[in-house]
């Protein structure tokens, strides 16, 4: 019963929540922009975190997070961690993951990747899209609403067709995805830094998987990128690896087992291995301590043995910083301020190396693990329109360049460049009555094609027969606010649009995505349909309950009797729908009895406002 | 439309560049993409359209040397149509620091010292020519005749051949 509830209808609906996430290589989070900030959604158990893990069940389901990670343990042939590492890579660039991560790879392999989960087989941003489908339901759950716009966030240094694959994943799990921000771009929105005005601030995001810095200048609410550089192969997972390696050797010499081929062992490994690491944050010693088969291996690691061992992980951060600088064309000097993100830069000699290179003591308030997740969130808010004094300008971080005469790149839009940002080409025939222009797409710094990375040719099709050279094509590639690549080609001398086809280098076609969208959609809407049905019998419990107990009150008998009877036959009505499947019928129930209890919620106001008045208690 | 016209700005080679970089943000709070992320597919794309002409209109702008180089290119005058003019006693220096480079790239560290004193010289000379072309510039913004225009190509060949024989000497000493 909607009673001291004033109704404003339907025409003040709020506009659609837009969620930030950060989708990262280890972990996951939601966050979202209300009017006291950017906060991070929890889900029903208040954890915060998702960890980027998802399996199948015993029963054949999908699970994600913390349910999966345990799958890890138990049948790792069932589970995928690190799925990022392989977002819109081809079957070439991932052999050395491959030997470190128990990435299992199913057949049919070259176009797309596909890993075997189980006995499914998925592409990576199918994987990923289960770990953003977690996410919205969190946000969903939160919200008692669903949620279909996201901003998602991706290391700086990505290319387009990683940029694409995670788009891709956003899709398949029904998000529209408004932007792909940067990670450090988004950190440093979080960090508020804009309360300095004015002022130079790189960011240095050391996470999982990946590693990013970013150097920004702050001019009155806009943050405006001047360079970026990465590497999307650096993160603590290599600490992870090494360790485990040397613990690998080590556990051989001791028990005359090699663990290398053994999945559980080695994730059991793997766990002990990062517990010690996290604690050499805090102490000058940590136990590695693994207990397998019957066995057990313990090896205390110094945090100055620690220390030597990683230092070459570290300082593999610290080239792309000085190119960044440069490219920036600031000074150490010039550099106001530090950002640390990343769980990674909780590690002491992190934060001692990028202290002696910028010469300043880093920020570290805000939990590194989840400062991204806030700048996205407030990254939507920017683009709900709630946040209003804010403006990112970030750079592409790659160049994009096309094919020329003997394997050359000649480039078109460099990096760092701000995006959206465009170049337009002329291309003609080489022979008398040629059909068709291929121009092949590349991204990357180096002079060779073969150097660079391959991202699409792109098919000029249709064009009139005419004698060579004569031909004129306008083709005019635009990197848009995403860091994604779009061409288009006008004949230059009709002013026509020009045909083309676009032949992906890696990542799934259009079509492929739409596919996965239609099949992950009809499981969607069983979902959603169950989450409507929940929510109308919740407000059902709700409107009975206020009404049973108004028809104890002295007001249901001041009125009249056919409105009593109208009131008890709406109560009835709804208690028959109650168990219905058709949440519309439920929820027409429910406004057929507001509505016949209307008078007594009069009746019921009317006493309170009079009791009010006189100042005494109802 | 052209860049000039973009910023609101008077078609000249002399250019007050923090006034531009005034304009640029006024312009970008207004038309980037981010403030039309609801809108309609027609005035998202119109967004990313303008926003792509700001940034790629304040990257040409921004810098003398590529402004000069959009000025040329609006009269027909593009840079790579013409080769750089240089005496035959700078055709023997260039020569002699490309056997030096060779001589580096081959593992001979003798050749460094001579490598970073022609890097010296080259950068010097390089520099040597922005004064004259910030001369240039005033003078086209006053006479807008295509005679300085052509002078003002010919500089910038010059310019860029040193500069390519700068970038070059530093990768090989970097590496």
């Amino acid at each position: 019963m909607g009673t001291f509830q004033i109704d404003f209808g339907e025409s003040a609906k709020a506009p659609e929540r837009v969620i930030g996430i950060d989708l990262g290589t280890t972990n996951s989070l939601v966050a979202f922009m209300d009017l006291t900030g950017p906060r991070i959604l929890t889900d029903e158990d208040g954890n915060r975190i998702v960890p980027s893990v998802a399996g199948v069940s015993d029963s054949g389901d999908f699970v994600v997070g913390n349910a999966a990670r345990d799958l890890l343990l138990t049948h790792p042939e069932r589970a995928i961690y690190s799925v990022k590492r392989l977002m819109g890579r081809g079957i070439a660039d991932v052999a050395d993951e491959l030997k470190l991560f128990p990435f299992r790879l199913a057949q049919g392999s070259e176009q797309v990747l596909r890993v075997k989960l189980g006995e499914k087989i998925l592409t990576p941003p199918e994987v990923s899209a289960l770990i953003l489908k977690r996410l919205k339901q969190i946000a969903e759950e939160h919200f008692g609403e669903p949620v279909t716009q996201a901003v998602i966030t991706v290391p700086a240094y990505f290319n387009d067709a990683q940029r694409q694959a995670t788009k891709d994943a956003g899709r398949i799990a029904g998000l529209e995805v408004l932007r792909l921000v940067n990670e450090p771009t988004a950190a440093a929105l979080a960090y508020g830094l804009d309360k300095r005005q004015n002022g130079t601030i790189a960011v240095y995001d050391f996470g999982g998987g990946t590693f990013d810095i970013s150097i920004l200048k702050l001019h009155d609410g806009i943050f405006e990128v001047l360079a970026t550089n990465g590497d999307t192969h650096l993160g603590g997972d290599d600490i992870d690896n090494l360790l485990i390696q040397i613990a690998i050797e080590d556990i051989e010499s001791e028990w005359k087992v090699n663990l290398a081929g053994d999945a559980e062992g080695v994730q059991l490994l793997r766990r002990a291995v990062i517990a010690a690491k996290e604690q050499l944050s805090f102490v000058p010693a940590a136990t590695i301590d693994l207990a397998y088969k019957g066995k057990t291996y313990q090896r205390e690691v110094t945090r100055e043995l620690f220390d030597r061992l990683i230092t070459p992980i570290v300082n593999r951060s610290l080239e792309p910083c000085r190119e960044c600088i440069a490219d920036a064309k600031v000074t150490v000097q010039e550099i106001d301020e530090v950002v640390m993100v990343g769980g990674s830069t909780r590690i002491p000699l992190v934060r001692s190396a990028v202290e002696a290179l910028f010469r300043s003591v880093p920020h570290t308030e805000l939990n590194p693990d989840e400062v991204v997740a806030l700048g996205a969130a407030v990254q939507a808010g920017i683009l709900a329109g709630s946040v209003e004094d804010k403006l990112l300008l970030d750079v592409t971080p790659l160049s994009l360049g096309i094919e020329t005469m003997g394997g050359l790149v000649s480039k078109l839009i460099h990096r760092n460049s701000t995006i959206p940002a465009s170049a337009t080409e002329q291309f003609t025939t080489a022979v008398e009555g040629q059909r068709n222009v291929l121009i092949h797409v590349v991204q990357g710094e180096r002079e060779m094609v073969k150097d660079c990375r391959s991202l699409a040719r792109f098919d000029l099709k249709d064009i009139a027969p005419m004698p060579a050279g004569l031909a004129r094509i306008d083709v005019r590639f635009l990197v848009d606010a995403n860091g994604i690549l779009q061409v288009t080609a006008r004949d230059a001398r009709t002013g026509k649009e020009q045909s083309i086809e676009v032949k992906p280098s890696y990542g799934l076609t259009d079509e492929q995505v739409e596919a996965m969208i239609d099949e992950s959609f009809a499981k969607a809407d069983e979902d959603l349909k169950e989450r409507q049905v929940r929510e109308a019998r919740n407000e059902a419990d709700q409107i009975v309950r206020a009404t049973e107990k108004a028809k104890q009150e002295d007001h249901f008998f001041e009125l009249a009797e056919e409105e009593r009877a109208a009131i008890n036959r709406a109560l009835t009505e709804l208690l028959v729908v109650y168990h219905s499947d058709d949440y519309l019928l439920i929820r027409d129930k429910i406004e057929a009895l507001n509505n016949a209890t209307m008078h007594l919620a009069e009746i019921r106001m009317n006493t309170a406002v009079r009791s009010a008045l006189k100042g005494t208690k109802i | 439309m052209d860049y000039f016209s973009v910023f609101g700005l008077e078609p000249h080679l002399s250019i007050d560049v923090e006034d531009l970089q005034a304009r640029f943000y006024k312009l970008s709070r207004e038309y980037h993409p981010d403030r039309f992320a609801r809108a309609s597919a027609d005035e998202q794309q119109k967004a990313l359209e303008t926003t792509s002409m700001l940034n790629d209109g304040l990257r040409a702008l921004k810098d003398p040397v590529r402004r000069a180089e959009y000025m040329l290119m609006r009269h027909g005058l593009e840079t790579a149509q013409e080769k750089a003019d240089v005496s035959p006693a700078m055709l023997e220096e260039v020569f002699e620091l490309n056997e030096k480079l060779e001589e580096l790239k081959g593992g001979d560290v003798s050749a460094r010292p001579e490598i970073e004193a022609a890097l010296a010289h080259f950068t010097e000379l390089r520099d040597g020519l922005d004064g004259e072309l910030t001369g240039l510039f005033a003078e086209y913004d006053w006479t807008k005749r295509e005679d300085v225009l052509k002078r003002i190509r010919r500089l910038l060949n010059r310019r860029r051949y040193f500069e390519n024989l700068v970038n070059e000497a530093s990768k090989t000493l970097k590496a």
